[in-house]
């Protein structure tokens, strides 16, 4: 038990970065209604920025800012193609996806993996395993300044038209609001924040990996489903619903660092968060079958149907 | 104030599901005038709305609102000049947002939507005022979900939402089919109250022919996507359903085949 309490402050460090993500991917999947799987790739190259940029003496908030446009480019590629190439959004997201496999190897040197000295960088590093107080701090920074910053600008006559588009187009364009640019925008944002969200992923674990992405499209629609299973009732602010994915994410942590404690091969977690994440989508759906079935009846017929 | 020039539109050409919907339409509204429009079944009287709006765009022809030719405009580029309440109730509100914030996008209808608060505070208390004259005692439910509310509150709304921001012209797609009697006639007769209060220029599909009768100061008549019947002033307030009816066996050669017209 010991051992598992001690790795409960690295398991909400990493589950806050991944909820970083999550609050990416809480613009276009709750937001916009699409399911974007850019975010596999774009995660891995805020990561790959990163490391490339730091390692090449660059200032590290300078290389998070790399990140950062990086994934929006990455997300910009994706608007383009669902909207100016009339591609379905998930299959736009798995091109753009497959495509950044390419580019995030080419971004280091073909190399698959590229480490970050811990020892040479660990005082400019701003999350690592080896200080995990001063992760905690920076995290929590990064989460209240990304969800100031994403209220603000939800509350805006801009920020207004990207959730209309999202939640009713056909009225959105009634009302003179260019649903396509505005998806373009969302993509953008979305991408900027899982970049940003793999650069710190990157700094933490010491290293860049072209796979590090894969799946996380996953973790984030746990991390934005536990938070809503779990405070849902209690958070209606789209400030605290942002809030609840990321609490979502440290939670999805610390249920995986539990399990792998029990004693789970940590090849079998992947297969774990997709059932986990099936079953919570399925929820709302037999909840209405289940409705549907014990509908009270008079009786009366021969027989039943 | 709108011209249609010889407007042509063919659905799923080359097909099987063929379907000529507007057959070179011409129409012209004065400034002010309020038109309803009847016709059967398939008559092109949705899809005459929707080239107008931009919903898709038309095979050949022209589309002049205001002396501007807006035939190649898409459609949110159109919105500044329309006002549009559509059959669905579900359609012209966003569910999830507030009925403040449903109305305030509504109120930037045709401007640039910038990094500025979406509503402030005196426009939330020029909402209240809109609002009570609904009479649905929505003024006291800004901050509720446009989802709550019933399909008549919520065309109503959409109704509010489309002639807040004066528009050149209104467009109004049966929007009171799908209300019980009563609200459809309170929907009608708010329809009716902002038009003339405004000075509004309108068009009002109805399936109603007594509403259609009663209400606006031109009456058109569609059929296989052309207008074949055009009254207007004096004329159209001696028209009864009687009359419609045997104009339109007369002019299309065939029975005027909707229930619902019948019906009522």
């Amino acid at each position: 038990m010991l051992s598992f309490i001690s790795s409960l402050p690295g398991a909400i460090a990493q589950g806050a970065i991944w909820g970083i993500m999550a609050v990416g991917v809480y613009i276009t999947f709750k937001i916009l209604d699409l399911a974007d799987l850019t975010v596999d790739g774009s995660f891995g190259t805020g990561g790959a920025v990163l490391v490339v940029c730091t390692a090449g003496g660059m200032n590290i908030w300078l290389a998070m800012l790399a990140a950062l446009v990086a994934g929006c480019l990455a997300g910009l590629v994706t608007g383009v193609l669902h909207t100016k190439f009339g591609i379905p959004a998930i299959l736009a997201g798995i091109l753009t996806q497959i495509a950044l496999y390419s580019v995030n190897l080419r971004i280091m040197s073909g190399k698959a993996n590229l480490p970050l000295s811990v020892m040479k960088y660990k005082d400019i590093l701003l999350v690592t395993l080896r200080n995990i107080n001063k992760s905690l701090v920076v995290c929590a920074l990064f989460v209240s300044v990304i969800i100031a910053v994403l209220y603000w600008f939800f509350g805006t006559e801009l920020g207004h038209s990207l959730r209309a588009t999202g939640c009713n187009p056909s009225m959105a364009r009634a009302n003179g609001i260019n649903t396509s640019t505005n998806k373009i925008i969302g993509f953008v944002i979305s991408n900027g924040l899982v970049a940003l969200s793999g650069g710190l992923l990157a700094q933490y674990q010491g290293f860049a990996d072209v796979n590090m992405g894969r799946g996380s499209i996953v973790i984030g629609l746990a991390a934005i489903i536990i938070g809503d299973v779990v405070f849902g009732k209690l958070f209606k602010n789209f400030a605290l619903k942002l809030l609840g994915a990321v609490f979502g994410g440290i939670i999805y942590y610390i249920v995986i660092s539990f399990v792998l404690w029990l004693g789970l091969p940590a090849n079998d977690l992947k297969m774990l968060t997709a059932a986990v994440v099936a079953l919570f989508l399925g929820i709302p759906y037999w909840k209405s079958k289940i409705a549907e079935k014990s509908i009270k009846q008079i009786p009366g017929g021969k027989t039943n149907a | 104030m709108l011209e249609i020039k010889d407007v042509h539109k063919t659905f799923n050409p080359g097909t099987i599901n063929e379907k000529k919907a507007l057959n070179g339409l011409n129409l012209t509204l004065n400034d002010g005038d309020f038109v309803t429009v009847i016709g059967g079944n398939g008559a092109g009287k949705s899809t005459m709305l929707n080239m107008i709006a931009g919903v898709y765009p038309v095979d050949s022809g022209s589309i002049i609102i205001d002396g501007v030719n807006v035939t190649k405009l898409p459609e949110h580029k159109r919105a500044k000049y329309l006002g549009r309440v559509f059959q669905d109730p579900m359609m012209g509100t966003a569910a999830d947002m507030w009925i403040e914030e449903n109305m305030a996008l509504a109120s930037r209808r045709g401007q640039v939507r910038g990094l500025k608060w979406a509503i402030n505070n005196k426009e939330r208390e020029q909402f209240k005022t809109m609002l009570s004259e609904l009479d649905l005692g929505l003024e006291n439910r800004l901050s509720a979900k446009v989802g709550l509310l019933s399909g008549g509150q919520r065309q109503a709304l959409t109704l509010l939402m489309a002639v807040m921001k004066k528009p050149k012209l209104l467009l109004l797609d049966e929007h009171t089919a799908a209300l019980d009697p009563k609200t459809a006639a309170k929907v009608l007769e708010l329809s009716n109250k902002f038009i003339s209060e405004e000075h509004l220029t309108a068009m009002m599909i109805t399936h109603n022919m007594k509403d259609a009768i009663a209400y606006g100061n031109r009456l058109i008549m569609m059929n296989n996507g052309q207008i074949i019947l055009d009254v207007s002033g004096e004329e159209k307030k001696k028209l009864t359903v009687e009359y419609l009816l045997d104009a339109f066996t007369k002019l299309s050669g065939a029975e005027f085949a909707n229930d619902r017209a019948l019906l009522n």
